[in-house]
């Protein structure tokens, strides 16, 4: 089996500035993978090529052996920063929208996990809390059934109960194939959740490790760890 | 409820000793059927692969075992299991030496300290 996700020398300029710069990283299936960076260190730049949102300079990435494209939005459910999704529509609505465009997007778990978080399907989004709108984009998204799950900041708005529910919906679902990549300040509350995490300063991958062997070399957190690395 | 895990030491290893710790409190009995790595992972609220690891380490000592398709099993061998309850009262012990060493008592008054206490409960 290809791996799911292959970057190879990935680089992105912007201007006389380097977003990426030569980035070579691949990702088995069935982990969960933290990607941490300061603001500005190219997180969301490397998820928007995977999701083929913008080209890249110079380099590839290969998703299952496929260059991003009509095939591998089928395997890739993404969550980005900012939601897309129309503000006057019913949350019944994108229930319905996601199953016309989504052939793996399954509608009864979305259903269960919405109700699980107390949201009323009849409402509009625009009526909904920023939290409360977080959290159905993320139920969207997790409704999937994709190979590669894309999260952009998925826990930073919701309150610690909903993030412990949303967490623990994330282990539930985890199916031993799909990787999940999420990018996140917050790594405290995930640390035990992840195989392995991802530096990124400066475009530039600087770490790729397992926590426990960040924990066996280091004898420390990996969000010490981090704080370490990235010191101001 | 997760467990509860210290940051700065690796997670497989404290699952490990939380196990190990749980069959000699009893609360999986000599013989019985260990819950599903998912079902594990889920309770401590750790990754799914964490718990794997930590189950296969296990294994490895002797203290568990896996049946092919029906699970893992907690060892039968009660000499086994005392001697780990041997060793894990004995790594108590000497981390009860070194904390009262370091507050600057020796050995004869760490003894009628304790030879007190006993006599208080």
């Amino acid at each position: 089996m290809k791996p799911i996700l292959e970057c190879q020398g990935l680089t992105k300029k912007y201007g006389n500035i380097y977003a990426l710069s030569n980035l070579s990283l691949t990702l088995e299936r069935g982990q969960i993978v933290g990607l941490l960076g300061l603001n500005g260190s190219g997180k969301t730049t490397l998820i928007k090529l995977i999701n083929g949102l913008i080209t890249s300079t110079a380099g590839q990435v290969l998703i299952n052996g496929m260059l991003p494209g009509a095939d591998t939005k089928k395997l890739v459910s993404y969550l980005p920063e900012r939601s897309y999704l129309n503000d006057h529509m019913k949350v019944e609505e994108i229930l319905s929208y996601f199953s016309d465009f989504y052939e793996n997007f399954n509608v009864v778990h979305a259903r269960a996990m919405l109700s699980d978080l107390d949201i009323d399907t009849h409402a509009r989004l625009r009526t909904l809390s920023k939290g409360t709108k977080e959290k159905v984009q993320l139920v969207l998204v997790m409704s999937r059934d994709a190979e590669l799950f894309i999260l952009d900041e998925p826990i930073g708005g919701v309150d610690p109960a909903a993030r412990d529910y949303i967490l623990q919906t994330i282990l539930t679902n985890y199916n031993e194939n799909a990787t999940i990549l999420l990018s996140t300040h917050l790594i405290t509350d995930i640390e035990n959740m992840l195989d392995r995490v991802l530096f990124i300063q400066k475009g530039q991958l600087v770490l790729n490790a397992t926590v426990d062997e960040i924990r066996t070399a280091k004898r420390e957190s990996v969000d010490s760890l981090f704080r370490e690395v990235f010191k101001c | 409820m997760p467990w509860d895990l210290d940051n700065n030491r690796p997670i497989y290893l404290q699952l490990m000793e939380r196990i190990q710790q749980d069959i000699i409190a009893g609360v999986y009995s000599p013989g019985s059927k260990l819950p599903s790595v998912r079902d594990l992972a889920l309770e401590a609220s750790v990754n799914p692969n964490t718990m794997q690891k930590a189950l296969s380490e296990l294994e490895r000592s002797g203290l568990v075992y896996s049946q092919r398709t029906s699970g893992r099993f907690i060892t039968e061998d009660k000499t086994m299991l005392k001697k780990i309850k041997r060793n894990l009262a004995s790594e108590h012990i000497r981390q009860f030496f070194e904390k009262m060493t370091l507050l600057g008592y020796n050995r004869e008054e760490i003894l009628e300290l304790i030879q007190e206490a006993l006599k208080e409960e």
